[in-house]
């Protein structure tokens, strides 16, 4: 076998084009000097350039297109009887004397043509006649490009012919069986290529072939164009006669090509109403064609079509398409058994897409897709194939974007299945894109079912799934976590029955979420939750007759463990906070047992688990402002606490810290409003003892810088003393405030601009109070600066 | 004119998922000079956001911000005002106004910017103006049961300043202003 070297090529090439030029010149010539006769012995010995075996298709083609342009000249020739003299009856019958086969076929059709625009004889029989004629050539390219040829000359009579103007549905007809009999000859001309033709590598005649796929496909154009061809001759007679030699010629490459020239060429119209017979062929194909990706093709363009107009829509429904695409595709898996997880996959893709835009009401077919496709990637092995999973995201990601309301998805019953098939990593990417889905349309979910389900799909999210690798970016893992931590504000329900009930759903969920986990989780469902108390407290009211089961008192139980279960991560600053809280809550809600509780559960975590200073300073402060809020405590109970409180501020590990909570905890013994404490002498007691501690900073400073500097500690306590004086607290007197203003004053030699500035302005304050005149600036008054 | 955007207690993500739509849409780059937020982001996401409304942007830390290295309290200046953050969680007992005055005081500023009871405030003493703006969210808070989302913009103009509050209301954007004119001679320092 020879082994054709690309030089040889364009070496005969250019031999062919020379020896068509060549012929050409005196073709030319004779056609000036009107000589018939040497016009058709040059023609036909340029034509004979067209006989060669030793080109490829395309080199083929370029010899192809010099010999045509040159017989578009000869035609106009013909044409023009006063030039030669002769009758195109007679020239039709002249030029079949031409030795070779080839040339005589190229001749008789370029004559042919000018024959039937003539009309002297019936188009018919003469297409047939040449149709015909042309089995006479058998070499695959010469006989397409032949083929080809007579399908050019032919196409503005096929036209015309199956026009109003022209015919009767007879003569529709006509055109239409010359149109299939070339076509059928054509392609299996093509296919053969594939087997006979110079020694060459599978893919370059492939390749080849493909090159000239066009030719072949050109046929069903014309057929699309032909007026006459209606859907009852589509029907009837197209397209079955197209089909089975589709099918029949069991070549991968024209099955591949000429289905998709089917469904591209052809009206959807057409498709839709020849469904059954279409979808029956795909099946049929060769094994190894590529058919799903025809097939997704054909999905997409029927989505179009079915956008375009209601009534369009009518027609999806009486032809009951879904049902027929949905058989097809099932058919078409079984029957391809090599086909690759993600071929599958794309197919319930295409489907469902056209679910979505076709039949968007009917959440039955949307399920029944997602449930085929659980079937298919069941009888696999878990999907490692990143391009099927990418598949997946998109078949899980349509219905969430279809259906603006998350929840709709959510009622999908093979939806979680479908996911359960995804790798953890994807699992997750698919859990952050239903939550961002939820989040963008600000959906909320109301039912404890719901949220159950909910927490199904993102588990992935929730708790380390079997198998999972840690490789956790730690970005990553926030962003997860904080998108989890959102989500739960959406889930809410009016009634506070179901409201506990997603609220423990939630908890069960995010329980088994581990130590990492939870201080991003945990703050979230406790604030849901104490917004249910407060909203229960509202309804306390309406409560009539029997005990409703959701109360208070069962929300700050399950807010105890949860908060404990923080803890214990260790969490204890959040933790501390939340007990606050919860505390607080309680409070609103006249439970002091409960609030009591809570607040020993702050004292247990700040004494045993906050050991950074700068910490137990801002927890000391948050203490001191919730308990001063109370109002729930009797007497032993709130001493208790005041008690511990003081204590633990008086014990800060810096003086300047210490100072600053022990006049903060003043405010324990002075609460405004009718029941709110009133303790003098308390106050007093405090403010001194801050006295004290400031001395001794001041008295540590003087060896250890401290750049606030002791001095402002002295103005802020007499600031309070002016809060207290104020207020009417007779044990703080105008004489201790004066006592307090020199003090400040004396140590004022060596100090700090900011003291100065502070101390000035409180000076200004009692200035201004003096100068208001009234009781407060009688009180004012006794204050001499 | 310099606006400045006074905002605070977002509580995202423990309290709210994310600031009320009709917020956003208001609160454009480009728009604002400085921002002055008073704590409770409380993640890094926030940070990022006021980041892209406008660079120049001061935080103070409220008690449950992921970010430990905001400041207890800051002052800065702009134009004739001198201008304090603090988130007030710290300032006993929490949102008495005598007690933020001290802490103005302190401070020494003009307009002392605080946050914590999720109350929206603008009052006027003889030191100067305490401002709160509110929960931009309109988050949980145990100070009120009724926490409407908000925030306000100051439009500092040489000695005057008027701040303009907006509120989410029933579902819409209620704005009102209040003004208030700095003496030349008052906080000289």
């Amino acid at each position: 076998m020879l082994l054709i070297g690309a030089e040889d090529e364009e070496k005969w090439l250019a031999e062919g084009i020379a020896g068509i030029q060549h012929n050409a010149f005196y073709l030319h010539r004779a056609l000036d000097s009107n000589n018939l006769r040497d016009a058709l012995k040059y023609s036909a010995q340029m034509l004979s350039e067209l006989r060669t075996s030793k080109l490829s298709p395309q080199k083929y083609y370029e010899l192809y297109m010099r010999a045509f342009d040159e017989l578009r000249i000869l035609e106009m020739f013909f044409k023009d009887e006063s030039k030669h003299g002769v009758s195109v009856v007679d020239l039709y019958e002249l030029v079949q004397h031409a030795g070779n086969i080839l040339p005589r076929l190229y001749l008789l059709c370029t004559v042919g043509s000018v024959y039937i625009k003539s009309k002297e004889a019936p188009a018919k029989e003469l297409l047939q006649d040449l149709v015909e004629m042309c089995h006479g050539v058998q070499h695959p390219i010469r006989g397409l490009f032949l083929r080809s040829y007579l399908a050019q000359i032919s196409r503005d009579k096929l036209l015309d012919i199956g026009s109003d103007y022209e015919g009767d549905a007879e003569t529709v007809m006509d055109a239409v069986e010359f149109i299939l009999e070339n076509f059928t000859e054509m392609n299996k001309l093509w296919v053969r290529m594939q087997l006979e033709g110079p020694g060459r590598v599978r893919e370059k005649r492939e390749k080849e072939r493909s090159a000239l796929q066009e030719l072949v496909g050109k046929n069903l154009h014309v057929l699309s164009q032909i007026e006459g061809v209606d859907l009852e001759i589509y029907k009837e007679t197209v397209l079955p006669r197209v089909l089975e030699q589709v099918v029949n010629c069991k070549d991968d490459l024209s099955q591949y090509y000429l289905m998709d020239c089917i469904i591209q060429v052809f009206p959807d119209e057409y498709h839709l109403q020849t469904l059954e017979m279409l979808l029956a062929a795909f099946p049929q194909v060769q094994p190894t064609v590529d058919i799903k990706t025809v097939l997704s093709r054909l999905m997409d363009r029927l989505s179009k079509y079915a956008a375009s107009s209601a009534d369009v829509l009518t027609e999806f429904l009486q032809v009951e398409a879904f049902t027929k695409l949905s058989n097809a595709i099932e058919k078409v898996i079984k029957m391809q058994v090599d086909m690759p997880a993600v071929g599958a996959i794309t197919l319930y893709v295409s489907l469902l897409t056209f679910t979505l835009r076709v039949h968007p009401d009917r959440l039955d077919y949307v399920d029944q897709v997602l449930g085929a496709c659980v079937k298919k990637l069941s009888s696999i092995p878990k999907l490692e194939d990143r391009w099927a999973t990418k598949q997946l995201v998109a078949l899980l990601s349509a219905p969430l974007e279809k259906y603006n309301d998350t929840v709709t998805a959510l009622t999908l019953s093979n939806y979680p299945r479908v996911m359960d098939h995804l790798d953890n990593g994807t699992n997750k990417v698919m859990a952050m894109v239903i939550i961002e889905s939820i989040m963008k349309n600000n959906t909320c979910i109301s039912t404890a079912d719901k949220v159950e389900v909910l927490f199904e799909l993102i588990k992935g999210l929730i708790k380390d799934l079997d198998g999972a690798t840690d490789e956790l970016d730690e970005e990553d893992f926030k962003d997860e976590q904080n998108s989890v931590a959102k989500l739960i504000h959406m889930l809410y329900n009016n009634e506070p029955e179901e409201m506990l009930k997603i609220i423990c759903i939630v908890w069960k969920h995010i329980m088994a979420g581990g130590p990492k986990r939870l201080p991003f989780t945990v703050p979230s469902l406790v604030f849901s939750a104490l917004r249910l108390v407060r909203q229960m407290q509202g309804q306390e009211g309406d409560i009539v007759g029997e005990e409703v089961p959701a109360t208070p008192k069962k929300i700050f139980q399950l807010l105890s463990q949860m908060i404990e279960a923080l803890s214990a991560v260790p969490s204890p600053e959040l933790a501390l906070r939340l007990y606050l809280q919860c505390a607080k809550a309680a409070n609103g809600c006249d439970l002091e047992y409960v609030a009591y509780e809570f607040f020993t559960q702050v004292f247990v975590l700040y004494e045993e688990e906050i050991a950074n200073s700068k910490a137990q300073v801002t927890a000391i402060h948050l203490i001191i402002g919730a308990l001063q809020r109370m109002n729930v405590f009797n007497v032993e109970n709130r001493d208790t606490l005041t008690h511990k409180t003081t204590g633990y501020s008086a014990r800060l590990l810096k003086k300047p810290d210490q100072c600053r909570a022990v006049y903060a905890c003043s405010h324990l013994f002075w609460v405004d409003g009718q029941d709110g404490i009133r303790d003098g002498e308390r106050v007093l007691l405090c403010l001194k003892r801050a006295l004290r501690i400031a001395n001794a900073a001041q008295q540590m400073a003087s060896i250890a810088r401290d750049s606030s500097g002791p001095l402002t500690l002295f103005v802020e306590i007499l600031n309070k003393y002016l809060y207290y004086f104020e207020k009417g607290n007779k044990q703080i007197t105008a004489a201790a405030i004066q006592h307090l203003i020199e003090l400040i004053n004396t140590e004022m030699q060596s100090d700090s601009a900011t003291s100065d500035a502070f101390l000035a302005s409180t000076l200004r304050y009692i200035q201004f109070q003096k100068q208001r005149g009234g009781v407060m600036g009688a009180k004012f008054e006794s204050i001499k600066l | 004119m310099v606006l400045v955007l006074a905002i605070g207690d977002l509580h995202i993500p423990h309290r709210a998922p994310d600031l009320p739509p009709k917020f956003k849409s208001m609160l454009v780059p480009g728009k604002i000079q400085h921002i002055i937020c008073t704590g409770n982001l409380c993640i890094e996401e926030v940070h990022d956001y006021f980041k892209t409304l406008c660079p120049d942007l001061h935080i103070t830390r409220g008690e449950y911000d992921e970010d430990s290295r905001y400041p207890e309290n800051k002052t800065l200046t702009i134009g004739q005002f001198k201008l304090g953050i603090c988130h007030g969680h710290q300032v006993i007992p929490w949102g008495d106004l005598d007690s933020l005055a001290m802490v103005q005081r302190q401070l020494d500023v003009d307009i002392l910017v605080t946050g914590h009871t999720h109350q929206f405030k603008a009052y006027k003493h003889e030191g100067g103006v305490v401002i709160n703006p509110g929960s931009a969210t309109g988050a949980y808070s145990s100070f009120t049961y009724d926490v409407n989302p908000s925030f306000v913009l100051m439009d500092i103009d040489g000695l005057r300043v008027v701040v303009y509050v907006y509120e989410l209301i029933d579902g819409e954007v209620k704005v009102d202003k209040i003004d208030f004119k700095k003496t030349a001679t008052a906080s000289a320092h």
